[in-house]
């Protein structure tokens, strides 16, 4: 298989290479609006199908807007959804950037929620910095470990990390259910492990509305993978191997050893995903617990242009969509798995640069005898 | 315990479950082969069964024929390909983000309408199914009728489409030309074939193939739709295709060989026998990956898979 995360998905790799500052911004503003009209496309399409089978799309949106910004609680619940987004589209992103492309962030997470909860169980009496920091550190490094396998397969036998990626996501929830039934089960009919340690929960930064101390990790997180790419040798790597392999391989820099360190530091970012997810929601692991966090990272870290602040905005859209969408059922009576449907249509659109292009031509026509007249 | 489950694995009831459950893999699987061979790497699968099962659910329950329902889930399965292929070929989407697309939006899209049509969110009323059936002569034949004599129409359907595929796929010209589309393109479209053509039509037709398997899910055994009921299913579709090679025969063999150890993994489970049956269920994607590093059989994707390929060379 020779696809990889090429310029059609990353506009900024290959394609064109801005230099100044101003043409880096214009760049950005582009990348900005392809995402900006794959979303409004999505909910027009979404729109249409409300219209079809007769809901009341106004009254959908506008709820689905109120529940996700319309007030404090709701702010706040999109933030929380966002947080573990954020992570695995980063988890995308960074492998994006060396040219791989890690489906397997969903596996990872798993991986890193457990090996959380599993030292968070343990550090009784220790002061709360560290009560946090050990286990999202062993999450981080389970992450690292399972995300490395398809780097070090790819790197040594060619495997492609796309289906070695899926096959370990199913591996790994079927590994963790598996230990965590057979050696760490609580009490009761539902696989899981007992509840965290006090200490190692996660502080709310707005006390009744959950969200916790999480979502300012991410944006630190954000904050230092824009430094990493910009501003590191090693970032530089990543992005050299990702636009060119073999040239990056001319230049000195040994892609094999690039190829695994993206899909480990990928994992990171997954594991910690899962760990942030136990620490400051679950409070312990529960097998299968995920919605699907990692694959929703693709959609974040694709309309995000892998641009780590980009990737932030998409983490956000993807929490307002789930947060909205509980309000949209509760007062416009549509099922709120509609914000799945959306999702969808976001990623086909967004990775499809020409579709979107061939549809901005289409509607020229209709503009241009406006200009003449 | 031992001898309860040799008991198990040697069981002509086994083979004949092992059979009926490899059919949506293995038809996802050539589903997968068909796409591949085109050079279209297909990750939709997934969605594409479900959404198969889905439409041939809601179409036994609309018309309560489990036949009609069962067509409808082969055109579902098929539009669902459309598009993909529409959006991988034609605007050159990347195979791999626009297949995850694929599945989430058949996810999100089955689960909404679900509750649209039956107001559930779960598990659907019981609609209309089909019926198993009963060979004549070869149920009476000992050991072949316990295994294949009862089983359900989608069984001998699937076997069926499985030869005609590889028929298909390597005895004709038009499978020569797929082949060539997937190795490569450039070559092909200088020989006067129609490169886009080729791979719309070997998408769709995996679409179908992957419609009518996941009818089977829900109309062909328990006849009812439930949420996300593809399970996998799909991706394990996609192992089978690389184990088995590319080639829709071999990727029955590894669908029934997968669906085996499954089989033989539900019955322990029914008997109690503490199995770590997770580790079982481990096995076909554990074997993939070691298949894929090499480390059986060197097997090799078509050459240009995933590769997009305008005429003229131009973007």
């Amino acid at each position: 298989m020779t696809q990889k995360a090429d310029s059609t998905i990353l506009p900024t790799g290959a394609r064109s290479r801005p230099t100044t500052s101003s043409e880096k911004v214009r760049a950005a503003l582009t990348e900005l609006g392809f995402s900006a009209f794959a979303i409004f496309l999505a909910l027009v399409i979404s729109a249409l199908l409300m219209v079809i089978l007769g809901y009341n799309v106004a009254l959908a949106y506008q709820s689905m807007f109120r529940g996700a910004f319309g007030s404090l609680h709701g702010f706040s619940q999109t933030l929380l959804r966002a947080t573990p987004l954020l992570f695995t589209g980063f988890a995308v992103a960074i492998a994006f950037r060396a040219g791989l492309f890690n489906i397997g962030a969903e596996g990872q997470l798993y991986w890193g929620a457990l090996a959380c909860a599993l030292v968070a169980l343990t550090v009784e009496g220790m002061p709360k910095p560290i009560a946090i920091g050990l286990p999202l550190l062993a999450a981080g490094l389970a992450g690292f470990l399972w995300g490395a396998i398809p780097g070090i397969l790819k790197a040594k036998t060619g495997a492609h990390e796309v289906i070695t990626s899926i096959m370990l996501n199913s591996i790994a929830i079927f590994a963790t259910t598996h230990i965590t039934s057979r050696y760490f089960k609580a009490p009761g009919a539902v696989d899981q492990t007992e509840r965290i340690v006090a200490a190692a929960v996660m502080p709310q930064i707005i006390p009744g509305t959950g969200l916790t101390a999480g979502i300012l990790l991410g944006i630190a997180v954000a904050a230092l993978v824009a430094w990493f790419f910009g501003h590191t040798a090693l970032g530089y790597d990543f992005q050299a191997v990702g636009r060119n392999a073999d040239a990056a391989e001319y230049g000195g820099v040994s892609s094999k050893r690039i190829q695994v360190l993206a899909m480990g530091f990928g994992g990171i970012m997954a594991g910690v995903a899962g760990g942030i997810v136990v620490l400051s929601l679950l409070n312990r692991f529960v097998a299968n617990f995920s919605p699907g966090y990692g694959f929703t990272g693709i959609a974040v870290a694709v309309l995000g242009r892998g641009n780590p602040w980009g990737v932030v905005l998409a983490a956000l859209l993807f929490g307002a969509l789930d947060s909205g969408g509980m309000s949209m059922q509760l007062f416009a009576r549509i099922p709120s798995d509609l914000t799945i449907v959306v999702q969808g249509l976001v990623i086909i659109l967004v990775a499809a640069p020409a579709a979107l292009r061939a549809m901005v031509r289409w509607r020229k026509p209709k503009v241009e005898p406006v200009d003449v007249a | 315990m031992w001898l309860e489950i040799l008991a198990v694995i040697f069981n002509l009831r086994t083979l004949n479950a092992a059979i009926r459950m490899s059919t949506p893999i293995a038809l996802a699987a050539m589903g997968g082969a068909f796409s591949e061979r085109a050079g279209v790497i297909n990750i939709g699968l997934e969605g594409m069964l479900l959404v198969g099962a889905f439409a041939g659910a809601v179409g036994s329950y609309a018309t309560g024929s489990a036949l009609l329902g069962t067509l409808l889930g082969v055109a579902a399965g098929a539009a669902t390909a459309a598009v993909f292929s529409i959006f991988t070929v034609e605007f050159r989407a990347n195979h791999v983000v626009a297949g995850v697309g694929i599945n989430i939006l058949a996810l999100g899209l089955t689960t909404w309408l679900m509750q649209v049509v039956w107001r559930t969110r779960g598990i659907s009323p019981a609609v209309a199914r089909v019926q198993s059936i009963r060979i004549p002569l070869i149920s009476d034949i000992p050991v072949i009728g316990q295994v294949i004599g009862v089983q359900s129409p989608f069984v001998f359907v699937m076997i069926a489409l499985i030869v005609g595929g590889w028929v298909l796929l390597f005895r004709t010209p038009l499978g020569l030309r797929i082949r060539m589309t997937g190795e490569h393109p450039e070559a092909a479209d200088t020989l006067g074939i129609n490169v886009r053509f080729i791979k719309h039509f070997s998408v769709i037709l995996g679409g179908a193939l992957c419609g009518f398997g996941g009818a089977y899910l829900s109309i062909g055994n328990i006849g009812r739709f439930s949420m996300g009921m593809s399970a996998g299913r799909g991706f394990m579709g996609l192992a089978a295709n690389i184990f088995g090679q590319w080639n829709p025969i071999g990727g029955l063999g590894a669908s029934m060989l997968f669906s085996y150890a499954d089989a033989v993994q539900i019955r322990l489970q029914t008997m109690e026998i503490a199995l770590p049956h997770q580790i079982i269920q481990m096995i076909p994607y554990l074997l993939t990956i070691v298949i894929l590093a090499g480390g059986v059989v060197k097997s090799r994707p078509p050459a240009a898979l995933g590769n997009h390929y305008r005429s003229g060379g131009g973007t």
